[in-house]
């Protein structure tokens, strides 16, 4: 099979990560910019963070073969200090003009507070005046459906941004209908525990339809699998599916929506 | 979506379910026989497990442990999720 990881943490990763990989199948994968697992002490942090997922990543993907995207941002859980957030997302643009950058992501909620919300706007204005794809984190657990509703409210609301260069993360049976009826692409994480197995993956599929969905491992240095997205397409084969429409779900759906931007070329 | 070759989900799923049960089971009897029954963590999976006998179970489940409440919160007390709305009544 040939796939798309379209979202992995990697700077987490280890080369045998990579060579997992490819060896499934994975011919590019996309890195959003994420919380480090403690806060950054100044933008400065987030200037070394930005070189990493635009020079260093890729070359260390390049080594094995493997295409490698970014996305950037500030994440929502290092949004609740404005002022570094303001900070952060003025170096962004100058990193826009990178050859692998593929748009701002992943942005979106983690608590649902006010700042974080303040914090949004700011990345959708950056992406609106740039004309640049979204990558949208919603909240964990408890807080997602709330959170995925305030989240696609606010962007749907505002007339620059296409709905259909968005894409809404970690989806689940009681947020993907509200993604989908507004216009927007839904990607379905697949954790061990806190999101997605591939068996509900692959049910919502069946209930919410195929056409505007992906799935990704979003594997980092937590509990994660980084050869989850090979796997749920095993778990299609077992349910009965063929090797086309397993080709749409992990390789056509994602080229497509990364196709929108100029920088995403996959061989 | 649907599979070409339409397979018996209760062959593929059954016994994965089963365990998966059976930890449910043994989980709660650990709780209990440890006595932190109070917890509102227990209390919220206590109830969600009404929301078996519903129709589209895993959306209901997933409603029941979540916060339904609509508005932004002053600010962020912590980056971490905890599986259950604790200000659940």
């Amino acid at each position: 099979m040939r796939y798309i990881e379209p979202h992995a943490h990697m700077v987490s990763r280890t080369t045998d990560d990579y060579m997992a990989m490819v060896t499934a199948g994975c011919k590019a994968v996309c890195e959003p910019a994420f919380w480090a697992g403690f806060d950054r002490s100044s933008a400065h942090g987030f200037y070394d963070y930005f070189c990493q997922l635009t020079d260093y990543e890729p070359k260390r993907a390049a080594k094995f073969g493997l295409p490698h995207f970014s996305w950037l941002c500030i994440n929502p859980k290092e949004s609740e200090d404005v002022k570094l957030a303001d900070e952060v997302i003025a170096l962004i643009p100058e990193f826009l003009k990178r050859d692998n950058v593929l748009g701002i992501g992943e942005i979106g909620l983690n608590k649902n507070s006010r700042n974080e919300m303040t914090v949004l706007e700011k990345h959708v204005n950056v992406a609106a005046e740039n004309d640049q794809l979204i990558l949208v984190h919603t909240p964990h657990l408890e807080d997602k459906r709330k959170g995925t509703q305030l989240i696609v409210d606010l962007i749907k609301s505002d007339s620059r941004i296409d709905p259909g260069k968005v894409l809404i993360d970690h989806v689940e049976e009681h947020t993907a209908k509200y993604v989908m009826d507004a216009g927007f692409w839904g990607g379905l994480t697949l954790y061990p525990e806190s999101k997605c197995t591939s068996a509900r993956a692959i049910d919502i599929l069946e209930n919410f339809g195929s056409e505007r969905l992906w799935m990704n491992s979003a594997c980092d240095w937590g509990v994660s699998v980084p050869l989850a997205v090979p796997y749920a397409a095993h778990e299609m084969r077992r349910r009965g599916y063929d090797d086309d429409a397993i080709d749409q779900v992990f390789y056509r759906n994602p080229v497509k929506f990364l196709s929108q931007c100029p920088n995403f070329t996959v061989r | 979506m649907k599979p070409k070759e339409k397979q018996n989900t209760v062959e593929l799923y059954y016994m994965e379910a089963r365990a998966k049960l059976i930890d449910i089971a043994a989980f709660m009897d650990r709780v209990e026989r440890d006595g932190f029954t109070d917890d509102f963590r227990y209390k919220a999976f206590k109830d969600a497990l009404r929301e078996l006998d519903s129709e589209n179970r895993a959306q209901a489940v997933l409603l029941s442990l979540s916060d339904p409440t609509e508005e932004l919160i002053p600010f962020a007390t912590t980056k971490a999720a905890c599986g259950a709305w604790p200000d659940k009544p």
